[in-house]
């Protein structure tokens, strides 16, 4: 099984070196991606939920001396990651359109964030957290850069600034948190960096803590260091939007939850007026940010930075129920963003134009595409019934138990759902409702390709809807009680 | 089999309709309309068992959020006397509506997906009847809400039904705000959301009044989202955009009353709160007031209806304000349900009648082309007017009696309200179906078909009976006890003066026929400006603080946070001249370079 889970990174790269070498770019990287989609549901449902802990272990001890190993493992949060993961990436190379230009190196790029983000929440190192996270996002850049739309280079520059120095703000705090371990104990090893936590040995100053919150933040679009998403999640191509926006971009919180969480917990208390702080920012700023977007692109990218804040929301109430909503809100909002992106990208490639005020009664012509999407609005406004819903519920109830200082937090996080349904309908109406403009009569419906690639985000969302425990019972295993 | 397994049958039919019409039956019009009807003949059959055996209890589901004994959220279905005279309502009227449409839906397209709608509506109102806790409750609510969403916005093209359709969802969103916010504030005081938990501790908050008036408040708006009270009533009318069987089932006789059943279902805590009681009391009151007096200058047959329900919606929320029983609200659901279902369904038949002409200024003399819709039209109009023998007549009266021994200046209130009723019924049965016809359409107006008249006839009865008090008794004595205060005798005859005098203005104002409206108020006509007033709001308040933040997002945050210190990178000359975009070569090393790093510092430090 162990096995398995080193084939879920190396099969992606696997695949990438095939295509290099001639093979069939879509055959190649879905048959990988599918393939790896069963492993990744063969080692979820394999997992020895009763024994809990890490499993499926394999370790390569790289510099010993330093205590940096590459360590791969998996608990139940971490099988949740990959299972949203290998989802997302096999639904992006579905619908995956054959490109111009470098048709392989677009499907070798996808590969590689897909095998890059598994392998970082695979990762018991943090050297390889850090490591394979960054295999991932350069090739995003690149897709952005090379396969976008509209203003791209300028979308692709500033993206890779601004993660690019996230990134550094993290690496600079991970470094100072091996600094801050006593010498003698100094590891890179989640598991022993727990035990050190916990046998009092390690105290990280909160400092630490902060440099890790820019850090982690910046890649999660945490108020005030989200303005590089929506631009950049607007001008990629759908796949790189979806698996950006849908997995990459949970590196973040999931850094969060191995690190922060069981690291810093004084830290968090302390500063946990300021994540809040940030928090209301990216729900009632952002959502009214998203409230006034004139084009469908730029709503759902608001609109996926404006959802960061509950899943922060639900980490700064430092409990069980507001963490585990996080997480399972982390694997909804993943799969509801990229079924949204998907069908954007579908609206775009039929009209080429995503403004508002030139689309309209889509719903007609397109009766599929629009019923799908409408699933997606449903699910991203936090519809019961999707586990977007459920993960929110369980933010507000996790939050309201943290006390008195969540009032304010917890009024506007509710309000932001009425939000969330302002623009998310609003987008419905103009898209799709409404007469049909003429330029869109002969406007075709989705292919049935697309169909089942949406559909297999759909699904679980919904599964995970009426049985959220099918998730929660897993990520349960990661969390402290 | 066990009533567990027929209450969950009951419940599930309609699910289970509504994903077999999506998955497999949606280019066969007889398939999917049949499908419908049949999960709603299942829920009739499963909801009468249910009552006349009376099923009572917990019946456990699964744990739909589970962390043990700290915290869950069960999915059960919870069987008591007001659950099940509910269940009877809904589960009576949806076949009646369902069979009544495949008539009135015969030409439309998208058949399919109507009566997809109606069966995930009929599941999501069956499941509010049912829950067993606030929580679950909140779902089904929420449910409703979309199912709603999506039959409004069944004439998707027209941008008049795709607005109200948004607008629906949106005001309802906002009365949820409220109801979410109440929950939570319940669990942190008690600890518990469960219906059985709520009326235990009752006692508990007598200790917190202010901590249970807002609880109760902050769930109140809920109600006042869900049956569009005042300040959040204007979805209602605009909802009419949905095809009339919608209207019927969903914006008259059931979902629109769910807000009420809410209460009821939190009555032993509301009742405990005589601040709580008061807001609530009063706000039916001067919705039942203000809705009446705009009923009185609308046009549109639906619209006279829609502000009808709203302002006996406003009665009902009343009766739970008066802190009595939970029957008392609850009768006058029970009657309304049956004579308001009726109407819609009257109305229905006049438009297709019609031609689907709604304006009731280009109808007349439709009576004797539509016999039976004016029959049975008539049935429904004097049980809505409140006259004697009819059943409306007695829960209406029965409401006003409390509120004259609990509340006397409510009383007043809905009095005045009480006599507008039969005056907007008798305007709007005077000008459709009297005098002469004012059109082509109304000239060549025809009957309904058989399919659609059947559940006329069959609805006139309860419309008429309902409220006699052996059926009272039968279906209310277990929810609550149901006594009429002794009230004096001027105070009978002012229940009959407001219907007389109701009755008469209207006649003497309208009898004449006339071909347009004697009478002109603007604010009444246009709806005392308050859904101009919100649609300001919502332009300039929002639209502007909206475009604020993107003005902040954009020219501060992004354009001077981001591009600046871009620009200050970029001029110390980070090494990022690497990074022409899109070549791969910058990036690898870039890459390469921060791993080397890392390594190099890790190696230094140690």
């Amino acid at each position: 099984m162990s096995l398995l889970l080193i084939l879920t990174i190396v099969l992606p790269l696997a695949a990438s070196l095939l295509i290099m070498a001639g093979a069939d770019p879509r055959r190649t990287s879905l048959v990988a991606a599918v393939v790896n989609l069963a492993f990744s549901l063969v080692l979820f449902f394999g997992y020895d939920r009763t024994a809990g802990g890490w499993q499926f272990l394999s370790e390569w001890k790289i510099l010993p001396k330093l205590g940096i190993n590459m360590t791969l493992g998996a608990d139940g949060l971490t099988l949740v990651m990959i299972l949203l993961a290998t989802l997302v990436t096999v639904s992006a190379l579905w619908v995956a359109p054959k490109v111009e230009k470098y048709n392989g190196l677009y499907h070798v790029s996808l590969l590689f964030i897909s095998a890059g983000v598994i392998g970082a929440f695979a990762s018991l190192d943090v050297l390889f957290l850090y490591s394979f996270h960054e295999l991932a996002l350069i090739p995003t850049f690149l897709m952005i850069g090379i396969w976008g739309t509209g203003d791209r280079q300028a979308a692709a520059w500033k993206a890779t600034i601004y993660l690019g120095l996230g990134s550094f703000v993290l690496l600079i705090g991970l470094i100072a948190l091996y600094i801050s371990i006593p010498s003698g104990h100094r590891t890179l090893d989640l598991r022993e960096l727990d035990q050190l936590a916990t046998s009092g040995v390690l105290h990280p100053s909160a400092l630490i803590y902060l440099l890790l919150l820019v850090g982690f933040g910046s890649l999660v679009s945490l108020f005030p260091l989200h303005s590089w998403a929506p631009g950049a999640y607007a001008c990629a191509p759908p796949p790189a939007a979806m698996l950006h926006a849908g997995v990459l971009k949970k590196f973040g919180l999931y850094g969060l939850i191995r690190i922060a969480l069981p690291l810093f917990p004084e830290a968090m208390h302390e500063l946990n007026g300021l994540l809040l702080l940030l928090v209301v920012g990216n729900i009632l700023y952002i959502g009214y940010v998203t409230v006034s977007q004139k084009r469908l692109d730029w709503t759902i990218g608001y609109s996926s930075v404006m959802h960061m804040g509950y899943i922060f929301l639900g980490l700064a109430s430092l409990n069980m129920i507001g963490v585990s909503g996080a997480a399972l809100l982390m694997f909804a909002h993943g799969l509801s963003v990229a079924a949204a992106f998907a069908l954007c990208g579908e609206i775009r490639r039929r009209t080429g134009t995503l403004e508002y005020s030139e689309l309209g009664g889509i719903a007609r012509t397109a009766p599929v595409l629009a019923l799908l999407f409408g699933f997606a609005t449903m699910a991203s406004l936090g519809l019961p019934g999707f586990a977007n819903f459920a993960g929110e519920v369980l933010v507000f109830f996790g939050a309201t138990a943290a006390g008195s200082v969540m009032v304010i937090p917890v009024i506007v996080a509710v309000w932001g759902v009425v939000i969330s349904a302002i623009y998310m309908l609003r987008a419905y109406r103009n898209v799709f409702w409404g007469p049909v403009v003429q330029r869109w009569e002969s406007v075709a419906d989705i292919a049935s390709g697309a169909k089942w690639a949406v559909i297999l985000l759909l699904l679980p969302l919904m599964i995970a809807g009426f049985y959220p425990q099918f998730i929660l019972k897993m990520a349960g295993t990661a969390l402290p009680h | 089999m066990n009533l567990s397994t027929v209450a969950w049958i009951t419940l599930l039919a309609p699910l289970g309709a509504a994903a077999l019409i999506l998955l497999v039956t949606r280019t066969n019009r007889a398939a999917a309309s049949g499908l419908a009807i049949l999960s709603a003949l299942i829920a009739l059959v499963g909801g009468w068992t249910l009552f006349l055996n009376h099923a009572e209890g917990i019946y456990q589901g699964f744990n739909w959020i589970d962390f043990g004994k700290d915290f869950s959220i069960p999915f059960a279905l919870a069987l008591d006397p007001l659950s099940r005279t509910m269940l009877v309502v809904v589960t009576t009227i949806s076949p009646l509506v369902f069979i009544y449409s495949l008539g009135y839906m015969k030409e439309e397209e998208g058949f399919w997906r109507f009566f997809a709608g109606l069966a995930i509506f009929l599941f999501s109102m069956l499941g509010i009847v049912l829950a067993n806790n606030l929580v679950m409750m909140f779902i089904f609510w929420e449910l409703v809400g979309v199912s709603s969403y999506i039959l409004i916005g069944h004439y998707y093209g027209k941008p008049s039904a795709a607005d109200a359709a948004k607008q629906a969802f949106l005001v309802n969103r906002i009365g949820d705000f409220g109801f979410m916010l109440g929950i939570l504030l319940f669990w942190v005081a008690t600890g518990t959301f469960d219906f059985s938990g709520v009326n235990d501790s009752a006692e508990l908050f007598k200790a917190h009044p202010t901590l249970l008036a807002v609880s109760c408040v902050l769930i109140f708006c809920g109600t006042v989202g869900k049956s569009a009270q005042f300040p959040l009533h204007v979805w209602l009318p605009n909802s009419m955009e949905g095809p009339t069987p919608v209207s019927s089932l969903l914006h008259a006789a059931t979902m629109v009353a769910a807000g009420v059943y809410l209460l009821a279902r939190i009555f032993p805590i509301l009742s405990a709160s005589p601040d709580a009681c008061e807001i609530v009391a009063w706000t039916g009151a001067i919705t039942a007031l203000g809705a009446g007096i705009l009923a009185t200058q609308q046009d549109d047959i639906k619209g006279i209806l829609a502000y009808s329900t709203i302002s006996q919606l406003g009665y009902m929320v009343t009766g739970a304000g008066l802190a009595i029983s939970a029957a008392l609200p609850m009768f006058h659901l029970f009657t309304h349900a049956f004579f308001k279902c009726l109407l819609f369904l009257t109305a229905g038949s006049v438009i297709l009648g019609m031609h689907h002409e709604q304006n009731i200024w280009e109808m007349g003399g439709l009576r004797k082309k539509m016999p039976v819709t004016f029959l049975t039209y008539l049935c429904g109009m004097l049980a809505l007017s409140g006259c004697f023998f009819f059943s409306g007549h007695y829960s209406k009266d029965l409401i006003m009696a409390c509120a004259w021994e609990h509340h006397r200046g409510i009383f007043w209130v809905v009095v005045i309200a009480a006599a507008l009723t039969p005056f907007y019924m008798t305007r709007q049965a005077l000008v459709v179906f009297f005098g002469k016809p004012r059109s082509e359409h109304a000239e060549h107006a025809h009957e309904s078909p058989l399919v659609m008249i059947v559940p006329l006839i069959l609805l006139a009865i309860p419309a008429v009976c309902a409220g006699y008090a052996p059926v009272e008794h039968y279906f209310f004595h277990s929810v609550g006890s149901l006594t009429e205060p002794e009230v004096p005798h001027f105070v009978e005859l002012v229940f009959g003066a407001a219907f007389v005098i109701g009755i008469l203005a209207a006649f003497v104002i309208y009898r004449g026929a006339p071909a347009k409206d004697p009478i002109r108020i603007p604010a009444f006509h246009n709806r005392f400006y308050i859904d101009d007033f919100y649609f300001w709001i919502v332009r300039v308040i929002q639209g502007g603080f909206a475009k604020l933040c993107s003005f902040i997002d954009r020219w501060f945050i992004d354009g001077i946070l981001v591009r600046g210190s871009a620009t200050v990178v970029w001029t110390i000359g980070f090494a990022l001249r690497f990074l022409q975009v899109g070549n791969i070569q910058a990036y690898a090393l870039f890459f390469a370079a921060g791993v080397v790093g890392l390594l190099y510092l890790l190696l230094t430090i140690h």
